[in-house]
């Protein structure tokens, strides 16, 4: 079975349509790039998986049962999506404690206390730091606490959009080094929105490269590592990164 | 003008916490000439705060106490709010790490750019959408005629930070703070948009302080380099010579970044119980 299966997507914001023919097979398990330009529509394919994009046609699938136009309760179990904007994401008048055991008590899990300090010590923030509130946490601290609360109803799927962009390397290689071991321990599927193409390289198996609301091309990661990525406009982009090309 | 553009001796910054009071900028001193002064530096050792600081934008309970923080021969410690709001934007301008919240979500993105062009130089309305969009264009927003009409929440996260950047270049500041300013754009996009800021560093003689964790970035677009780590300042170098630094802190950093063709299991990390941070 597939974890995500997405068929001649298209989504569109009132007039504007801005994903095109999106056809995609993400096998469970595997770990799945997302990258391109800016405004190219990654952020939107995420949210349509998440039923945060309403307006769509084609075909969504998740662990095998189609998705619906809109966000389901049962599906935030199976998948959760950290958002690009570790500002907009969390509430402002909630603490890290009361947004981390948020999921739990929507879906009436039980073990709060343990939940919280494991999950905050999954992704390497104090416990000093539970009962803050988000504006006394640097922007990388936050960053943290969105992955954390991905985490708290343990999905099989997540939906990455640019998930260290706001951090640090060296925060950044934590939780890098957090997803996949994750990944490597239970199973998890990714889809990974991202502009660092050594995060892709460390992180994924595929990558598909987006422009202009289509995707250009998909590869496997061996192709970014050896620098032979094939349409002009993924060259491109690994050119700016300081990538050496290599012939396709 | 004589002496550096901005002076900065002892600067720290406190906040109160339960357990007492925290310096989380520890008494800080820099200089900066008109050039490229890069601020790198692991999650929370300061670099937003430093940066705030010189606009006097800590807000209570937080406290700044500084020797001496003079910005072209202004006292800023001195300075009123009211000066200071007359300062900030025309002369001294930041890009915030968090565009959207800095925008204004009930207005357009083509409005409060062209009401930034208008308090900077006003001109006749026809005029001024023509400015706004050259302005989108020149930070390489496609179909600027389309982006100029959609509210901060309808832009990517990728347009949102090049609509900020747009409106803090608009009236030529003598310095130019930027905060992690490209961290959600495409490397291309990247590129592009260091190069604009690169252009009026050079072109128009401003300073720039650019606060990142990509140490490579900072390494290609500054001249000098300070490194943070728990508020305070571990290393300075050139920064060409940012792959020979010395501190320890600073190594670790380096080779926490993932590598094009990387083969590593695991990424080494820093330790975190001898590098404490607040
Ligand atoms: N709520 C909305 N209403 C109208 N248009 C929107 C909305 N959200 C996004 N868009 C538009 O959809 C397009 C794709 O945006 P999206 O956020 O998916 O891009 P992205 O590939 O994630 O870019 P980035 O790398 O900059 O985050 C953009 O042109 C954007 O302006
Ligand atoms: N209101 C506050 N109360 C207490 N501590 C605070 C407050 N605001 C910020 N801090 C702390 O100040 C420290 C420095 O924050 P700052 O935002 O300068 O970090 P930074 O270096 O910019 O990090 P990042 O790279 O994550 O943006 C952090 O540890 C943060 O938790
Ligand atoms: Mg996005
Ligand atoms: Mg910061």
């Amino acid at each position: 079975m597939n974890a995500i299966e997405l068929t001649h997507l298209d989504i569109a914001y009132g007039p504007t349509r801005v994903v095109h023919d999106v056809s995609l097979a993400i096998a469970e398990g595997e770990s799945f790039a997302l990258v391109g330009e800016s405004g190219s529509g990654k952020s939107t394919i995420l949210k349509a998986i998440a039923g945060l994009a309403p307006d769509w046609t084609g075909e969504i699938s998740v662990l095998g049962s189609p998705r619906a136009h809109r966000p389901d309760r049962g599906f935030a179990k199976s998948c959760q999506m950290v958002f690009q904007d570790p500002y907009g994401s969390l509430h402002p008048r909630k603490t890290v404690d009361d947004c981390l055991a948020e999921p739990l008590a929507v879906h009436g899990l039980k073990g709060r206390d343990g939940r919280v300090k494991a999950v905050l010590a999954a992704v390497g923030l104090d416990q000093r730091f539970r009962f803050r509130y988000p504006h006394q946490l640097s922007g990388g601290q936050r960053q943290r606490v969105a992955i954390a609360r991905a985490l708290m109803l343990e999905p099989r799927i997540l939906l990455l959009d640019e998930p260290t962009s706001a951090l640090d390397v060296s925060v950044q290689a934590e939780i890098l080094n957090l997803l996949k071991k994750l990944r490597r321990e239970q199973g998890l599927t990714y889809l990974l929105v991202t502009h660092n193409l050594p995060v892709v390289s460390f992180l994924c198996d595929r990558l598909a490269v987006m422009r202009h609301g289509r995707i250009v091309e998909v590869a496997h990661v061996e192709a970014l590592k050896r620098g032979a990525l094939a349409e002009p406009y993924s060259r491109e982009l690994y050119a700016a990164s300081g990538g050496t090309l290599q012939p396709a | 003008m004589t002496g550096p553009l901005l002076s900065i001796k002892n600067l720290t910054v406190t906040f109160p916490t339960p357990k007492g009071p925290v310096d989380v900028v520890r008494g800080i001193s820099f200089s900066l000439g008109r050039e490229r002064l890069g601020i790198v530096g692991e999650s929370g050792s300061g670099k937003s705060m430093t940066g705030r600081s010189i606009l006097k934008l800590i807000r209570p309970p937080g406290r700044v106490t500084a020797d001496e923080m003079v910005f072209d021969g202004i006292d800023l410690m001195a300075e009123s709010e009211r000066r200071m709001r007359a300062l900030r934007g025309a002369r001294i301008s930041m890009v915030m790490q968090d565009p959207k919240f800095s925008l204004n979500p009930v207005m357009t993105v083509g409005e409060q750019i062209g009401e930034a062009l208008q308090t900077h130089r006003p001109m006749p309305r026809r005029q001024l959408r023509a400015r706004v969009l050259e302005m989108l264009h020149a930070v390489r927003i496609n179909e600027p005629d389309r982006v100029a009409d959609l509210y901060p929440h309808e832009v990517s996260g990728g347009m949102g930070q090049r609509v900020m950047i747009a409106m803090m270049l608009i009236p030529e500041p003598d310095l130019l703070i930027a905060d992690e300013p490209t961290s959600a754009l495409d490397v291309s996009v990247q590129a592009q948009v260091l190069d604009i800021i690169d252009e009026l560093v050079t072109g128009k003689g401003m300073g720039l302080i650019l606060i990142s964790h990509d140490l490579n970035m900072v390494a290609r677009y500054c001249d000098r380099i300070l490194v943070m780590n728990g508020g305070e300042i571990v290393e300075e170098c050139a920064a060409r010579d940012l792959d020979k630094a010395r501190h320890p802190y600073t190594r670790g950093l380096l080779a926490a970044m993932p590598r094009m063709d990387e083969d590593r299991e695991e990424l080494p990390v820093l330790d975190r119980t001898a590098w404490a941070a607040t």
